[in-house]
């Protein structure tokens, strides 16, 4: 046999050997020790990876936290129980924030809305509002193929009468939603906040009429009779500030294409018929 | 003073890795959306390839040389490329820690790509001492540096160019760095080094 062959894996083998070695030794001598802050603290963390904190994922957040880089309050999943387990562990106090839930700026169920066309594509959103802004005479519109539905890691949304609705109580605002809506008509909103403008059309009222029986026209009349000056009108469509907003609910009584809705009636229908389904 | 600069001018503007060479093309595609990690990832090409050069030269010279093993350069490198950059690894993220974060995952990307091969080779080819081992290796790293920088620049300008629907995304870019390696060739022959 020829010795060059023996040579050549011999050497081969004894670079790889020493290598080997060297690194073994090497991650056994640098071996960095890992906090066991940071273990615990992501311990206490949902795992949902939603990115909602701002960070990459719980991980990341974890470290930050350890770190003492952020607030211990910013996983929206884990909500209050998760910022009470941090403070257990970090030792530091939570600051309370007002939960956030999101809520879709759209009445234009199946009687309310009117058809533009029959789209027979892929049941998506992102695939509809590409043809012809999907088959709402209203550009705005939910377009009802639920891509926020598929999206919502804790099951949250339904599709009722043709529009996304949002399970308030199983909302953890990570705000996917919100991203995955090719009309941006998700908004987070304050959890107390009771009244809702179901429109997001900026055309002009005749035209918004014409595409949905419940648009908004952007008469102004909700802003003359608003008691807060909460609500404001740009571009024909109202919108209302929730940090002035009290509730009252002044602006439901006079919109004349009922445009402004009192959330917590259809919520509590809704909810229990999801329960009922669940059940 | 005047081969230094002569090595450094020649690599990147008359025989840049990427655009002339094509050496290195996956991260230059890959990681050139964004002029940050552009940037990363490009400091971590010439740190390794640096560190690369001066490794794989001296495996030459003392193991491969004397034993007539010149046949096993190219695996040889391959495991020596490798085993620095995990070992570089280990070191970085012992004692330099925001190096370490800054390079993030680029450095394992880089275990085994084409152009730090490529230059450990070339060091051979062009029979290089340790001394200009070393600057080639590291005058490569500065090439690869400047062609994924304009590069990365080219992309960000792209993301909002109006661009046939046809076109958008890799296709463009891969047009565009077609053009820019056109641009690069016109380079060829200024000077040699």
């Amino acid at each position: 046999m020829d010795s060059s062959l023996f040579i050549a894996v011999g050497a081969i083998a004894a670079l790889g050997l020493v290598f080997g070695i060297i690194l073994a030794v090497a991650s056994k001598l640098f071996a960095v020790k890992s906090d066991p802050l940071v273990e615990e603290v992501r311990a206490a963390l949902p795992g949902a990876n939603c990115g909602a904190c701002g960070y990459a994922g719980c991980d990341q957040y974890a470290e930050a936290v350890a770190a003492d880089e952020c607030k211990i309050t910013l996983c929206t999943v884990g909500g209050e129980s998760c910022a009470k387990d941090l403070e257990r562990i970090t030792g530091r106090t939570a600051e309370a924030g007002q939960r956030l839930v999101a809520r879709v700026n759209c009445g234009g169920t199946l009687n309310n809305r009117k058809k533009s066309y029959e789209y027979t594509g892929l049941d998506t959103c992102l695939d509809m509002a590409q043809l012809y802004s999907g088959d709402n005479a209203c550009a705005y519109g939910c377009l009802g193929a639920g891509d926020c539905e598929k999206a919502c890691p804790f099951d949250a949304i339904r599709m009722v009468e043709g529009v996304a609705f949002i399970l308030e109580d199983k909302c953890k605002s990570c705000e996917i939603c919100v991203g995955v809506c090719p009309k941006n008509i998700i908004e987070m909103v304050p959890e107390n906040a009771a009244v809702t403008i179901v429109c997001s059309n900026t055309d002009k009222g005749a035209v918004a009429m014409k595409g949905c029986a419940v648009a908004c026209i952007g008469c102004k009349k909700c802003v003359k009779e608003c008691p807060v000056d909460a609500i404001e009108v740009n571009d024909f469509l109202a919108k209302i500030d929730y940090d002035k907003c009290i509730n009252c609910g002044k602006c439901i009584q006079v919109c004349p294409t009922n445009a402004i809705l009192r959330y917590n009636k259809k919520k509590k229908k809704i909810v229990k018929k999801a329960k009922t389904e669940e059940a | 003073m005047k081969t230094i600069i002569f090595v450094i001018m020649g690599t990147i503007l008359v025989e840049n890795f990427v655009l002339q060479k094509f050496l290195g093309i996956c991260p230059f595609l890959g990681v050139s959306k964004k002029m940050n990690s552009a940037v990363g990832m490009s400091g971590a090409v010439v740190f390794v390839m640096t560190l690369a050069s001066a490794a794989t030269w001296a495996v030459n010279e003392y193991i491969l040389l004397p034993n007539d093993l010149e046949f096993l350069r190219t695996i040889s490198f391959i495991l020596v490329v490798a085993a620095l950059v995990q070992f570089v690894e280990i070191i970085l993220k012992r004692f330099i820690k925001p190096l370490y974060k800054s390079l993030g995952i680029y450095l394992p990307l880089i275990t085994t790509n084409c152009a730090v091969l490529g230059v450990a080779l070339l060091n051979i080819q062009k029979s290089y001492g340790f001394g200009m081992s070393v600057l080639y290796g590291f005058a490569a790293g500065l090439s690869f540096t400047v062609a994924i920088i304009l590069f990365s620049g080219i992309r960000e300008r792209l993301e909002t160019a109006d661009v046939p629907e046809a076109f958008k995304g890799l296709p463009i870019a891969l047009i565009s760095a077609a053009f820019l390696s056109l641009a690069f060739m016109g380079f060829q022959g200024l000077f040699t080094f």
